[in-house]
């Protein structure tokens, strides 16, 4: 069985895998990490986006082969320590969850989307950049509002830090 | 999905030989459709080969009146690209449209040209624009590249290894998308490059993607949207019928596509 080494939340890790071991199935099974989920398993829900190397990607559609040598972050890595990162406590503060499963694909599409377009994002650009993620439960109105309170937060936070 | 061997080259010609050694492999390159239909177990390779690595395939450079595009270029650097942007922007805003954010972060052009989908976007875009698709082997035009549903003149084991795209048209994409699944109901690309019209339709052929002459004779003599009010919409017959969309309303929205591609192409 092919081995791969990847860094998953700055954490180096390494396992033997099949070949055919998807990245998401090697994130739960293997590392047991659990926050990333697995909605349809057919490309179209959005639970399972985690980045590599910086991009959000759909970890039920990319081999963990593949990602050999990448840096893969997950959910699970954007918080600190007790700290909720701020995507994460605007999501609470705002409801942008009722189930919570979708919730880990949505906050990781949210801050690629902040990485990309920056800090003020407007309700039109959110809901067009979240045509990756399916929620059943919300109807998507308080996680728009969550998103653009994130993305306002998060810049507020590099603004303090500089 | 059935267990395979996993290759990653390291250069284009590891990548040719282990094409030659492995008869029923594939080529992964986004794996935005194959690993989805490997998943269906619609497809079953041995073995894939991975071009992930192949830094050479991929990247956008201006070179004299072409655009040349590495084949493993993702549908989020072409839409981004500042390149594209200025030298054939409506490009840009087809890449931009594809899927989404984290689709396009993996999807290649060569993969989706290769994949030659009927309801894909690529297709229409450079079979409007002349683009030629260079691989391994040869340089073939994108006219005799697409050659029905899912099917193109690629022979097995040759591998895409950019695409050229002449620059100076007038061009833009309209797409329709499917509110689901957000590929193309119908899409229409539009190119004018000096007299010549170019209008290519995808998303609705029954034989994916196709040319209509019937508009292009149209703005050849007038390149707007008026200039297309007599003409009649390609018969449903030939066209695509499923439980997205009747033929008969795939062959309305191409008259509607066209005109906003023509609209937005003349700048207007
Ligand atoms: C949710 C979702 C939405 C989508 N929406 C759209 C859309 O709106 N419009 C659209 O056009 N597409 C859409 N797609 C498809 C997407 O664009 C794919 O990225 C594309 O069709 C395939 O590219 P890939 O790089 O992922 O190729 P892969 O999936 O890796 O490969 C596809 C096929 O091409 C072959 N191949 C790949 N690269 C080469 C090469 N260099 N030379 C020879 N053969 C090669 C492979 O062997 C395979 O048979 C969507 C996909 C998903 C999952
Ligand atoms: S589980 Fe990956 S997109 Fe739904
Ligand atoms: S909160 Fe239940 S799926 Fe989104």
């Amino acid at each position: 069985m092919p081995k791969v080494s990847m860094s998953v939340n700055g954490k180096q890790v390494s396992g033997n895998v099949e070949a055919r071991t998807l990245l998401v199935d090697f994130l739960r099974n293997e590392l047991r990490m659990t926050g990333t989920h697995v909605g349809c398993d057919t490309s179209q829900c959005g639970a399972c986006v985690v980045h590599v190397n910086g991009k959000a990607i759909k970890s039920c559609t990319t081999l963990a082969v593949a990602c050999d040598g990448a840096n893969v972050t997950t959910i699970e890595g954007l918080a600190n320590g007790q700290d909720l990162h701020p995507m994460q406590a605007a999501f609470r503060q705002h409801h942008g969850l009722q189930c919570g499963f979708c919730t880990p694909g949505m906050i990781m599409a949210a801050v690629d989307m902040v990485n990309r377009l920056g800090f003020d994002l407007s309700e039109e650009t959110i809901r067009h950049e979240l045509e990756g993620n399916i929620c059943r439960c919300t109807g998507y109105h308080n996680i728009v509002k969550a998103i653009k309170a994130g993305a306002a937060a998060m810049g507020g936070l590099k603004v303090a830090a500089e | 999905m059935y267990a395979f061997d996993y290759h990653r080259p390291a250069s284009l010609r590891q990548a040719n030989n282990l094409v030659a050694k492995n008869g029923d492999a594939k080529i992964l390159a986004g794996g935005q459709t194959l690993l989805p239909t490997m998943k269906m177990r619609l497809a079953s390779p041995s073995a894939l080969i991975d071009l992930g690595a192949l830094k050479e395939l991929s990247g956008i450079e201006h070179k004299g009146r072409n655009l040349v595009i590495g084949a493993m270029t993702t549908h989020a650097e072409v839409a981004g690209s500042a390149l594209v942007r200025e030298l054939v922007p409506g490009l840009a805003g087809l890449a931009g449209g594809i899927g989404d954010p984290h689709v396009r972060h993996k999807g290649t052009i060569g993969g989706s040209v290769a994949n030659n989908d009927p309801a894909a976007d690529y297709p229409a875009g450079l079979l409007a624009l002349g683009a030629t698709i260079v691989t391994s082997k040869r340089k073939l035009a994108a006219a005799d590249f697409f050659t029905g549903l899912f099917s193109t003149a690629l022979d097995e084991g040759e591998i895409i290894t950019r695409i050229i795209i002449p620059v100076g048209a007038k061009f833009a994409y309209a797409k329709f998308r499917n509110p689901a699944s957000r590929y193309a109901m119908v899409g229409v690309a539009v190119a004018k490059r000096g007299a010549k019209v170019a209008v290519a339709v995808t998303g609705a052929g029954a034989d994916g993607v196709f040319r209509w002459a019937e508009a292009e004779a149209a703005l050849a003599k007038r390149f707007n949207a008026k200039a297309l009010e007599g003409v009649a919409n390609p018969a449903p017959k030939g066209l695509n019928g499923d439980i997205h969309a009747s033929a008969e309303y795939r062959s309305h929205l191409i008259g509607v596509m066209t005109k906003r591609a023509v609209t937005a192409a003349s700048g207007k």
